[in-house]
């Protein structure tokens, strides 16, 4: 179960450049400000754990990097290109809908709420993108959807709907769902906060092979437990900024600041 | 003391069975046959009523197949479907342009829905079979000019009456079936590289279609009944030619009553069709999908006689 989970050698960039760049993002829901500059790099390759309490906003960063927030201040690239915007000279132009949506087919998300697609079935919903965003035939689409399915664990679910599915079977759907596009970053945005207790383990294990096939990966997360045994790197944001990151088992054990000092003796 | 009582009553070599089944005497609700009666006393009283009346009953068999009633019959559903076409993709358009970033687009459908749902239909087909005595031509530029009294036809004056009519009712139906359906479903989509286009015809509208359905039924039959308006415009459909045939034959209440028995076989017949539709759209949305008519009909017939509670 573990190899070629991601044949996704097409993504395989120069290992140089950072996966992910953020220098002094900003980012304001009306009056209140949720990012207040967010200096950070994910190298390619590399599982990047977010951690924080809520309203830290982890989530929101999370979701600047495929643009399904704009950003207000600072720059955000992903492989080298920037998120949203392209720039010519020293002006910054606004990207169309269709190029965004363009960018986003290489980076794969996994929400908290699953977001299944409910009127189709699991291996549909694996096939749903590919077919309608790459251009890929049908067969073989629906071949590579029961490859994830099994790959997943679920090959037996590939007709069941969502609603026939337990959160971690959908879960797991999901995180094919997004591998089917062969992104060369996947986002996780608490993909086990959802779920029952029993359930979250499956889909730690599906996240720790993907791990170690090599996907670059951001996750958001409250396992402590996944972050420091699959995590190379780990930020702990709070209040809207980076309060201390290191390797996740300098931070998780011998914390330097206060503030995550005190948040990691509540959830640990 | 219960103990007591434990020890006396009863053998007790009673051998120890599982919670005894319930025998109680049933709550008699003698209201409930007081209002039956009644109820069935009145029902008696109308049939009666109309028995007495001097109905002639054989007009009704003897125009129902009539070549003009089946004339009708046809207008009107052709009418119901046609003007329920413009009505929809109106309705789908003008519910996008409600819902869009852009403030004009918006404000003029909100504006468009406010005049026609303000207005009753009767008075907008009027206006548009009118429309002659301020229009003498209709010219647009090299594409068509004409009279305007040739171009303005009585079924073209009915289905822009009741089409741009339903066009707005529509347009409010279908824009609550899109904001029904979960904004993590778009995310999902756009997270996934497809296109607003794709997102909105693959993803969401689907989801909506559960939504948009029912009440669409509805509308549908709605539509029906309202066609009988259009007798007003000049364009016969049944209930003009069940009017003719009862000036013309001297059975005017049996004609209307034709036609209403014609109107009830449609309605009942689009009923049927649209459970099928919604329990289409239902999938993936309930473990199972709910029983067809056949099926409810064969469970209600088998659980006749069964106490109430029982039937499922």
């Amino acid at each position: 179960m573990t190899d070629k989970l991601t044949e996704s050698d097409s993504a395989t960039t120069d290992p140089s450049v950072p996966m992910v760049k953020s220098e002094g993002v900003h980012k304001s829901f009306g009056p209140v400000e949720v990012l207040k500059g967010i200096d950070l790099e994910v190298k390619s390759g590399e599982v990047f754990c977010l951690i924080g309490p809520s309203g830290s906003g982890k989530s929101t960063f999370l979701r600047c990097i495929n643009h399904l927030e704009k950003i207000n201040a600072g720059r955000l690239s992903v492989d080298g290109e920037l998120v949203g915007y392209r720039q010519q000279g020293d002006k910054l132009y606004e990207l169309r809908d269709r190029e965004v949506a363009v960018k986003r087919r290489d980076i794969g998300m996994v929400f908290q709420r699953f977001n299944l697609f409910p009127h189709m079935t699991a291996a549909e919903n694996i096939a749903e993108a590919p077919v309608q965003v790459r251009g890929v035939n049908k067969g073989q689409a629906r071949e590579r959807a029961m490859q994830l399915l099994e790959r997943v664990g679920l090959a037996d679910k590939a007709q069941s709907y969502p609603s026939q599915l337990s959160g971690g079977q959908q879960q797991r759907v999901a995180i094919a769902r997004a591998l089917a596009m062969d992104p060369k970053l996947m986002l996780f945005d608490e993909p086990t906060s959802a779920l029952d207790p029993e359930l979250v383990g499956d889909v730690l294990d599906v996240m720790r092979d993907l791990a170690e096939s090599g996907m670059t990966m951001i996750v958001v997360t409250h396992e402590m437990g996944f972050a420091r045994e699959v995590g190379d790197s780990l930020v702990f944001m709070d209040g809207g900024v980076v309060v201390e990151s290191g390797h996740p088992r300098d931070v998780l054990t011998n914390p330097q600041h206060e503030r995550t000092q005190s948040f990691l003796s509540k959830v640990l | 003391m219960t103990s007591d009582i434990d020890k006396t009553a009863g053998p007790k070599d009673t051998p120890p069975a599982g919670p005894e089944a319930i025998k109680a005497i049933p709550v008699r609700h003698y209201g409930r046959y007081v209002s039956a009666v009644i109820a069935i006393g009145i029902l008696v009283a109308i049939v009666y009523a109309f028995g007495q009346g001097k109905i002639n009953w054989h007009a009704v068999p003897d125009y129902f197949f009539d070549h003009r009633i089946l004339t009708g019959v046809y207008k009107t559903l052709l009418l119901t479907v046609l003007s329920m076409v413009i009505g929809i993709v109106g309705g789908i358009g003008l519910a996008v342009m409600r819902l869009s970033k852009n403030p004009v687009t918006s404000s003029i459908a909100w504006f468009y829905i406010w005049f026609f749902r303000g207005t009753p239909v009767l008075v907008q087909l009027f206006l548009w079979f009118n429309l002659g005595l301020v229009f003498e031509y209709i010219n647009l530029g090299p594409i068509y000019k004409n009279y305007w009294s040739a171009f303005m036809t009585p079924l073209l004056t009915a289905l822009l009456g009741l089409g741009l009519n339903e066009a707005a009712y529509m347009a409010e139906i279908c824009r609550a079936g899109l904001l029904a359906v979960d904004e993590g479903q778009t995310e999902a989509s756009h997270a996934l590289g497809m296109s607003h286009a794709k997102t909105l015809r693959r993803i969401v509208i689907p989801q909506a279609m559960r939504v948009i359905v029912p009440p669409t039924g509805n509308e549908v039959i709605n539509m029906l009944k309202t066609t009988s308006l259009v007798a007003a415009v000049q364009y016969p459909e049944l209930f003009r030619y069940a009017q003719d045939i009862g000036q013309n034959s001297g059975a005017p209440v049996e004609m209307y009553f034709l036609a209403a028995a014609w109107y009830l076989i449609m309605t009942s017949v689009l009923s049927v069709g649209q459970y099928y539709i919604e329990r289409y759209y239902a999938r993936g949305s309930s473990r199972a999908l709910p029983p067809t008519p056949l099926q409810k009909i064969r469970a209600n017939v088998l659980s006749i006689g069964r106490p109430k509670g029982a039937a499922a």
